[in-house]
């Protein structure tokens, strides 16, 4: 398998854009059957690539063979042309229209002047048996799960021909089950003769499927290697440049006194329901407090309920002893409480403001930033660029708009922001969500220094090795309870497992 | 019975000029461009029939005037309806303000055109060859149907034709495909290989000059010349129908039947005694009030094309 022809190659291709260089002379071989990783962080410039091989930009220098042949991708009609299909991360599916007019649409079959619709989902069917992908052609895109989506897309790939397909970050929106489905799925195309360009940052996904894999960073390609051969360090030390540690190094922690305290807290949801029901805690300064469980059990209305973005039912929060009665997230702002959001587009940024604005949106109205009701430009952008060095944001410029920055980045400056406010209580609720291996350990790194500092830490996080590596105690939540209280030394992953799906703990509690 | 005879025929005449604007509007709007200027549309439709049937009457083309005055509705409207896509589609411009600036040029350049070609009148002169009710052979002679339904304009018959092919194309033609999904999700489009501009740029010139005939039809119906207040706010109407209506050309041409019923009745409502005492503004407001009630009762709930009114950012996340 390994040996196929070349399919695909691309030589030297180098792409700018004002103030960044994107890519920088990478070349690379595709080989008929094979899975082809193309590994780098968030911002390496992997999408960029694969954006140029799809015709969607031209490239500043560099060829692109197709079978040997010098082409010119001109826009994803010639890509088409040439049997390449692109399986986007954010989907290119129209909602409300069924599987079958998503997958023809652009290339509709006729049957006198209409839409050979029931010709086109005949043969969708047959695709779909041929490849195992069960998708029905009836059902309507926003009824189907993301898994299902996604095979939509990959059968647009195969129903226009494509022998080469790009998978563009394909796990991130993926429970377990569906990655699972979805590498037998790429594994079951190469069998059939296709190659795969899969774009990741997850090392996992590499070692399982892929045949070789190419690393780039910061736009420069690093090299290639054949998987078999090397090891998930290796790999994360070569997209990073330097040694990376899955496990975050942090001394024993020194908790001080009791910093947050929080009273038969009663949190209602939306829909009415008790989400958070009768909880107690308390978070002693110094130390890192992780709350494990799976989505949807309360979490998150705790969070936002300490937070003063949703009301409290009853019992009560006190910072430092100090009844925190939050009227608004400002209050609890100004009573030293910070907060990286889980989800940093929603809650955290304002996408389409630059980097010196998102960075002072908790402190605007500050009087070292608001001179009688006109913002203070200069002393903005003082604290931008504070941020940006100190964090290490990579950013074409701080008047960047930060919807064109990748997820880590935006992560780095919400993280820079929470933390020179120099609160008392750093909130963090998924705060690696979609980060690659480099960010994650920066984000844990700074997680520990914060609770070194002094300042209390309250991690919440669906991700078990996260909490294990950066807590030192762990709650587990259930059904809006605590329903069982341990230590990273202590427990287990299958301990904690047991505990999150609802399984007491000795004794009696929750 | 009679006078219901009267009631539907009114709605059908009346309901005529909104159904090809809503149609105009609603082709737009699929696309993903909001067609505020359905209305400059109309009045740009209803001067250029009107001037053109009035020359070609002069030059003796008698029973063809009304025909070629709807020709040259399609044609010079492009003018309006390509501003309109070069604003909004080629420069990404607000597709509101464009459409607001649509119907101010055309209701000011054409009140000045009118001026400019008839010695500073104020409207022109009153044609004669206008579209004649037809009496369909047969049809027409069933009692009270055959009055209510089959004595009435060419143009009202088009239009309900109309209504059938637009929603063919829509809903059962690759060209209806790709048009909805450059409404829904325009990037969804470009990277199956359609050209989401072209086809919004298409979609509105097209559309637009689907609403100039219904300007057309009624400058050459009801009114027999064209004046700076033959449409008054009926663009507006329509777009309120393609909004009652779901942007479902069906539903559409139903909401345009209930505007025009309630400008028939405004009509037939004159006729009684009662209806002396009050005064006949009140009337005249009945479709427009009614209009605001039917938007009142819709909003909400909507379906609209999920890209409506953002211009389409390839690069976009």
């Amino acid at each position: 398998m390994h040996n196929g022809e070349i399919v695909l190659e691309l030589k030297g291709i180098t792409k700018r854009f004002p103030g960044i260089v994107a890519n920088d002379q990478i070349s690379l071989q595709l080989r008929k059957g094979e899975i082809h990783a193309l590994l780098g962080e968030n911002g390496a410039g992997k999408s960029t690539l694969m954006n140029i091989v799809f015709g969607l930009y031209q490239p500043d220098e560099g060829i692109i063979e197709l079978n040997g042949q010098p082409i010119v991708m001109d826009g994803p009609n010639k890509a088409i042309e040439c049997g390449i299909g692109m399986v986007h991360q954010h989907f290119k599916l129209v909602p409300p229209f069924t599987v079958t007019e998503n997958i023809i649409l652009g290339m509709e079959p006729k049957r006198g002047f209409g839409t050979d619709l029931k010709g086109a989902a005949s043969r969708i069917a047959e695709l779909s048996k041929q490849y195992g992908l069960n998708v029905n052609p009836e059902a309507k895109i926003e009824s189907i799960s993301i898994g299902m989506q996604q095979r939509v897309e990959i059968m647009k790939t195969l129903y226009r021909g494509a022998e080469i397909i790009i998978f563009d970050e394909p796990t991130a929106v993926l429970t377990p089950q569906e990655i699972t489905e979805l590498l037998q799925i790429m594994k079951r195309l190469v069998d059939e003769g296709k190659s795969i360009l899969l774009i990741t940052h997850k090392l996992k996904e590499i070692m399982d499927v892929a045949d070789r894999c190419t690393i780039i960073r910061r736009g420069k390609m690093i090299e290639t290697v054949t998987v078999a051969d090397t090891n998930q360090e290796t790999l994360a030390e070569k997209m990073v440049g330097h040694r990376v540690q899955f496990k975050t190094d942090k001394r024993p922690a020194n908790p001080q006194d009791s910093l947050l305290d929080i009273a038969n807290l009663v949190v209602t949801a939306e829909n009415g329901q008790r989400a958070v029901d009768g909880i107690s805690l308390s978070i002693r300064a110094g130390e890192v407090v992780g709350i494990a469980g799976v989505d949807g059990n309360g979490q998150t209305e705790l969070i936002e309920a300490i937070t003063g973005m949703r009301p409290i039912e009853s019992g009560t929060i006190r910072l430092e002893g100090r009844d925190v009665k939050h009227g608004s997230p400002r209050t609890a702002s100004e009573a030293g409480i910070s907060y990286i959001p889980q989800d940093r587009h929603k809650h955290g940024l304002v996408l389409d403001f630059d980097v010196s604005e998102n960075a002072v949106l908790k402190s605007y109205y500050e009087e070292r930033f608001n001179h009688k009701g006109l913002l203070d430009r200069q002393a903005i952008e003082e604290v931008a660029e504070r941020h940006v060095e100190q964090f290490d944001i990579r950013t074409p410029g701080i008047h960047t708009p930060v919807r064109s920055m990748s997820g880590g980045n935006q992560q780095k400056l919400i993280i820079a922001r929470e933390i020179a406010k120099e609160p008392k209580l750093l909130i963090a609720a998924q705060p690696t969500r979609g980060l690659d291996v480099g960010a994650i350990e920066f984000v844990h790194k700074q997680l520990i220094a914060e609770r070194d500092k002094g300042k209390a830490v309250l991690l919440v996080s669906f991700e078990l090795d996260e909490i294990i590596n950066v807590s030192d105690r762990i709650l587990v939540m259930f059904n809006g309870r605590f329903v069982g209280e341990t230590t990273p030394e202590t427990t287990s992953d299958q301990e904690l497992g047991l505990l999150m799906a609802g399984k007491h703990q000795g004794g009696d509690r929750g | 019975m009679e006078i219901l005879g009267f009631l539907i025929n009114g709605t059908l005449v009346f309901a005529t000029a909104l159904i090809f604007a809503a149609l105009g509007g609603l082709i737009a709007e699929r696309s993903g461009v909001i067609n505020l200027g359905l209305e400059g549309f109309m009045v740009s439709g209803a001067f250029s029939s009107a001037v053109t049937a009035y020359y070609a009457e002069q030059a003796g083309l008698g029973a063809a005037a009304p025909w070629l005055g709807c020709l040259a509705a399609l044609v010079f409207t492009v003018i309006f309806s390509g501003i309109h896509v070069i604003a909004s589609v080629r420069f990404k411009a607000n597709q509101v303000i464009s459409g607001i600036v649509v119907n101010m040029l055309a209701a000011s350049s054409t009140f000045f055109m009118v001026k400019l070609l008839f010695d500073g009148a104020a409207d022109t002169p009153v044609i004669t060859n206008v579209f004649h009710r037809i009496h369909i052979p047969w049809l027409s002679d069933i009692p009270f149907l055959g009055k209510a339904l089959f004595q009435t304009y060419p143009t009202t018959y088009i239009a309900f034709i109309l209504v059938i092919i637009v929603y063919y194309v829509m809903f059962k033609t690759p060209l209806g495909l790709r048009m909805r999904a450059v409404g829904e999700h325009p990037g969804a489009a470009d990277t199956a290989g359609v050209n989401v501009n072209r086809l919004r740029a298409w979609s509105v010139m097209v559309g637009g000059s689907i609403a100039a005939l219904g300007g057309a039809t009624i400058a050459l119906t009801a009114n027999s010349s064209f004046a700076f207040n033959t449409i008054s706010g009926q663009g507006y109407i329509a777009l309120a129908a393609v909004i009652f209506g779901r942007w479902h050309p069906v539903g559409a041409m139903g909401a345009a039947l209930f505007f025009g019923f309630a400008q028939a009745l405004k009509d037939q409502v004159q006729l009684y005694e009662f209806a002396r005492a009050i005064p006949t503004e009140v009337f005249y407001m009945l479709p427009y009030v009614l209009t605001l009630i039917a938007l009142i009762f819709t909003v909400g709930k909507g379906s609209s094309p999920a890209a409506l009114g953002q211009p389409y950012e390839p690069g976009k996340r």
